[in-house]
């Protein structure tokens, strides 16, 4: 593994751990420390601690931060409270997207988690953008680290170590708390399809943090998950995925991402493109979900087929661990993606059946 | 059965000679790299075959593998049980985790192959 790659304040404990690590977008990560589908089946029984500090965190301050992040993301940010987060897209003139990112406002100041592989584009657009606005933007990635506990008992483990009543935190809110006496971030977010949280804390306490997590956790039944089973749980949440179902050649329509768009609200870039497509050319395509017969994997680039006419393209997929079934997101031409349509997936050269089906795969019991 | 008894190829799977026929499956280490076997794709008995083509797949939640002859001959038996449960190629990859059997012309073609020793020693280079 090269030496160049970023390490997280915990890559010395994913190692000693059983931890296979990869190169992701420029830093070293553990994929698993065991076995891809154990980890899955943890988070959705039991509750499994993510190293997620990779992801970018940008934080911006001054008079005009909210007034900018305005103008650069598709969501309303003006009206979120203090603790509130918001889903959002950062698109280009012509409406592509460049990532998906969650606004979170504080008390002081507006922080934007992004996509590690985007991480410097974004750094970069934001700063292009930036000249007319009185804001200032720290990138903290390097100076925090950030974890995810998820799973049905991710709350009753944290709220061991917390005198915050976590019932108080809702999904999609932040509260500033301290754990261990150290200070953090804290929020209902997640990219499991489970009930849990996202801590951000100072980078020189995230392994303690951590350690501490594992071994109150032992009673839980926690277990450490890597990337390889963010990847299943969160296709099974049937959640898009920069690089797979988005990319900047795809507009936040035809990846059904409207929840994350506010036309009517103030000017964003990408918002002329994307009235645009809504109102006048209208989208080509939409993001389904493929239920394939059997177990075999319809991985990215393999073509959706109707009889001999390619229809669309899978951009990610993957065997279902609560299915026991091979499922898959892509895209598909819109005569072909009503819930049921038959059709095959072309899995190196063999032609597999497979039915367009609702989205998501998987969705948690709620109390 | 002795993984002693066995040659190795340099893409993971062993061989093992027993009169004219060549039983073949995929090593622990291979296994234990791909983790999370979903999927297996054989060959059908009556297919002939050649060293180094590919004659099955494998698949596991990260990736698909291809199971590559370390002979040339003729599949006379598939272990159809793996099919319906890979769990034998996790629990006893050299016994009840075969893959394969081929009937074989020229049993020479089992020198190429790795003792368990120079296999070890990939292994080895490989994991690190």
């Amino acid at each position: 593994m090269s030496d160049e790659l970023l390490k997280t304040a915990c890559n010395g404990w994913h190692v000693g751990n059983g931890g296979r690590m990869v190169d992701f977008a420029g830093w070293s990560m553990p994929v698993q420390y065991t076995s891809i589908i154990e980890e899955h089946e943890a988070v959705r029984n039991y509750v499994g601690l993510f190293d997620i500090a990779h992801m970018g965190r940008l934080k911006f301050t001054g008079n005009d931060a909210c007034a900018f992040i305005d103008r650069i993301v598709t969501n309303d940010v003006t009206a979120i409270l203090p603790g509130q987060i918001r889903y959002a897209l950062v698109t280009n003139d012509q409406g592509g997207i460049l990532d998906d990112v969650l606004v979170y406002r504080l008390e002081d100041c507006y922080m934007m988690v992004v996509n590690a592989s985007n991480r410097i584009k974004i750094l970069d657009w934001v700063q292009q953008h930036q000249s007319e606005f009185d804001v200032k933007i720290e990138d903290q990635t390097i100076s925090h680290f950030m974890l995810a506990l998820q799973g049905p008992s991710a709350e009753k483990l944290l709220a061991n170590l917390m005198d915050l009543n976590l019932e108080d935190i809702k999904y999609y809110y932040s509260v500033s708390s301290s754990i261990l006496g150290y200070p953090v971030l804290i929020s209902r977010t997640g990219y499991t399809g489970e009930d849990g949280f996202e801590i951000i804390i100072e980078n020189e306490h995230g392994l303690e943090l951590w350690e501490t997590l594992i071994e109150k956790g032992s009673s839980f039944n926690i277990k450490a998950a890597g990337l390889g089973c963010r990847d299943t749980l969160r296709l099974e949440a049937a959640m898009p995925l920069y690089g797979h179902e988005m990319d900047e050649n795809r507009d936040p329509l035809t990846a059904g991402l409207s929840f994350g768009i506010r036309l009517k609200a103030g000017d964003f870039i990408g918002k002329e493109a994307l009235l645009s497509i809504k109102n006048e050319t209208g989208i080509q395509q939409k993001r389904v979900g493929i239920m394939l017969d059997g177990k075999r994997i319809a991985r990215e680039g393999s073509s959706i087929m109707n009889k001999d006419k390619q229809v669309g393209e899978i951009t990610s997929g993957t065997f279902s661990p609560t299915l026991q079934k091979a499922i898959a997101m892509g895209y598909i031409e819109k005569e072909f993606s009503d819930i049921g349509t038959d059709l095959e997936v072309d899995i190196r050269g063999k032609r597999i059946a497979a039915k367009v089906v609702s989205l998501p795969f998987y969705s948690r019991k709620k109390n | 059965m002795s993984s002693s008894d066995l040659k190795f190829a340099k893409s993971h799977e062993w061989a093992k000679l027993d009169g004219d026929v060549v039983t073949i499956g995929i090593s622990k280490f291979a296994v234990n790299l791909l983790t999370d076997l979903v999927y297996i794709e054989l060959p059908a008995v009556g297919d002939s075959v050649s060293s180094g083509v590919s004659i099955g797949e494998i698949e596991s939640v990260k990736a698909v593998s291809d199971i590559y002859s370390s002979v040339t001959g003729e599949i006379v038996e598939i272990n159809d049980s793996l099919e319906e449960d890979l769990g034998a190629l996790t629990e006893d990859p050299y016994g009840k985790g075969w893959i394969v059997k081929i009937k074989i012309a020229d049993p020479s073609e089992l020198d190429q192959l790795m003792d368990q020793k120079a296999y070890d020693e990939l292994c080895q280079s490989e994991a690190h």
